[in-house]
């Protein structure tokens, strides 16, 4: 096939298919979290269920004018929200959802991601420095100083993950998860990886994750109550609306890669192999959205961290953890 | 269950519960245009005025933390009892208005009012497109006299 073409059909079918999981996301959140808090949230947009809430507020966000202060610095206040999207997006590029289900099968797949999904701290403080606000620049620092602090226990729990699977490709990843580990009365039985001694390393990522959508328990950055909206204050219009649909985005991304490096990608147990090209995203998307629940299940339940709690949380304790759960990993992958 | 067993975190994960708990609940909503809500015994929701009773007395109008209280009144010559007797005066209300934009429903001029001419009322739907609307003249405060509930029954 023409290089182009198929480069355009990927594109297109990933846009769709991110957007569309970043909206059910919102919705869900809306609507899980009202009845979490005895509420029954929206109602009517749509006809039943308010279904349509999701859409009726993108279509408000766009009418909006699109500002920005006098004294902003308009080139990099402009292109701030693209880079937070275009990181979140790049995560999808590399994610297979199928053996063959996958847009770049790259060999170097962990690795990408780590490298990419951390340049949304860079849109972030761009946004931040350049609102010309002082509640934005707070905002954008503390993004910062969280974002990087959290960046650790994140990439150490992958490599953990790395070293178990013995490769940096994400099929790869996926495929050792189907490894067959031990026979019982002639059934071949094969676990993911959170069941096979991951478990310490899948509940860095998870909290690493979250930090890293600065969501509830760690919102220093947006902090409405002292911030107004942290390094979001200033924005409006389509440039709002591309950063919050890039928050639910990468949320929907970082689910995908816990998916991917602890809970089997594409693959459950005793699904034969033929069939996984067809069921594989099913199965992938039932997964992240068990990940994506539970992180808005967290939201609306836990207490939020003091700034100088979770600085120490991550340099005392999770990193730390996660060096120790590499020595661990790495004894027993030596060991048996 | 009388004593708390705590190790670290345990809340957090009670709380999760909870919250899960209270999403799989019916959640106790009012579905308002099309349900109405009773509301509970001595709601408070709209200031009634019996203009009999009034004497112009102004108590409430002072009383009023806001001063949404609004009375005028003047001092009518009665019919002497017996010929040739004494003039009596009697005070008539001209207006009686309440500024609910401003009223807090704090009660303190039901409480106040030594002639039990104010009562509340449970109606809470008068709300106005414009703000102005929002002050009740004596003719409307008076209707809404008819929405007052019997009181309850004396403790014996």
């Amino acid at each position: 096939m023409n290089f182009w073409l198929e480069l355009a059909i990927k594109t297109v079918l990933m846009l769709v298919v991110v957007l569309t999981a970043s909206l059910v996301t919102i919705y869900t959140e809306l609507k899980a979290g009202s009845h979490m808090q005895a509420r029954i949230g929206p109602y009517y947009a749509g006809g039943r269920w308010g279904w349509a809430q999701p859409l009726a507020d993108g279509a408000k966000f766009l009418q909006k004018e699109d500002l920005a202060p006098a004294k902003a610095d308009r080139t990099v206040y402009g292109y701030a929200p693209w880079v937070v999207m275009m990181s979140t997006l790049a995560i999808f590029a590399v994610i297979p959802m199928g053996p063959d289900l996958v847009a770049t099968k790259l060999d170097l797949g962990a690795y990408f991601l780590l490298a990419i999904s951390s340049l949304s701290v860079l849109g972030i403080l761009m946004a931040g420095w350049s609102s010309a606000n002082k509640y934005s620049l707070i905002g954008g620092l503390r993004a910062a100083a969280q974002l990087i602090a959290y960046e650790l226990p994140l990439v150490l729990a992958v490599v953990a993950v790395v070293v178990q699977a013995g490769t940096m490709s994400l099929n790869g990843i996926v495929e050792a998860q189907q490894a067959t580990l031990f026979t019982v009365g002639g059934v071949e039985i094969a676990l993911p990886f959170l069941l096979t001694g991951q478990i310490i390393g899948f509940g860095i990522f998870m909290i690493a994750a979250v930090a890293e959508l600065s969501r509830i328990p760690f919102d220093m950055p947006i902090a409405e109550s002292e911030l107004t909206m942290g390094y979001l204050t200033e924005y409006s219009g389509i440039r709002f609306t591309m950063f919050f649909l890039g928050e639910y985005a990468s949320m929907v991304g970082l689910s995908a890669i816990a998916t991917t490096l602890y809970l089997g990608g594409y693959a459950v147990p005793f699904l034969p192999e033929s069939m996984e090209n067809f069921a594989g995203p099913g199965i992938f998307f039932t997964k992240v959205a068990v990940l994506v629940f539970i992180i808005i299940w967290i939201r609306f339940t836990w207490p939020r961290l003091r700034e100088d709690q979770l600085q120490w949380m991550a340099w005392r304790w999770l990193i730390p953890l996660a060096l120790f759960n590499i020595a661990l990993v790495s004894v027993f992958k030596v060991v048996f | 269950m009388s004593k708390d067993i705590s190790f670290p975190f345990l809340g957090l994960f009670k709380g999760m519960g909870l919250t899960f708990k209270t999403m799989i609940k019916k959640a106790p909503v009012t579905m308002y245009p099309q349900e109405q809500e009773i509301p509970v015994p001595r709601a408070r929701g709209v200031i009634s005025l019996d203009t009999e009773a009034c004497t112009v007395c102004m108590l409430c109008a002072r009383e009023c933390p806001d001063w949404c209280i609004y009375i005028e009144g003047h001092k009518e010559a009665q019919v002497p009892d017996k010929p040739g007797g004494r003039v009596k005066t009697k005070s008539e209300l001209d207006r009686f208005d309440i500024d609910y934009s401003l009223c807090m429903y704090c009660g303190i001029c039901v409480e106040v009012c030594p002639f039990d001419a104010l009562f509340w009322s449970p109606e809470y739907e008068y709300s106005e497109p414009k703000i102005a609307d929002l002050l009740h003249n004596k003719e409307k405060l008076g209707e809404w006299l008819e929405t007052v509930p019997e009181p309850p029954a004396l403790e014996s």
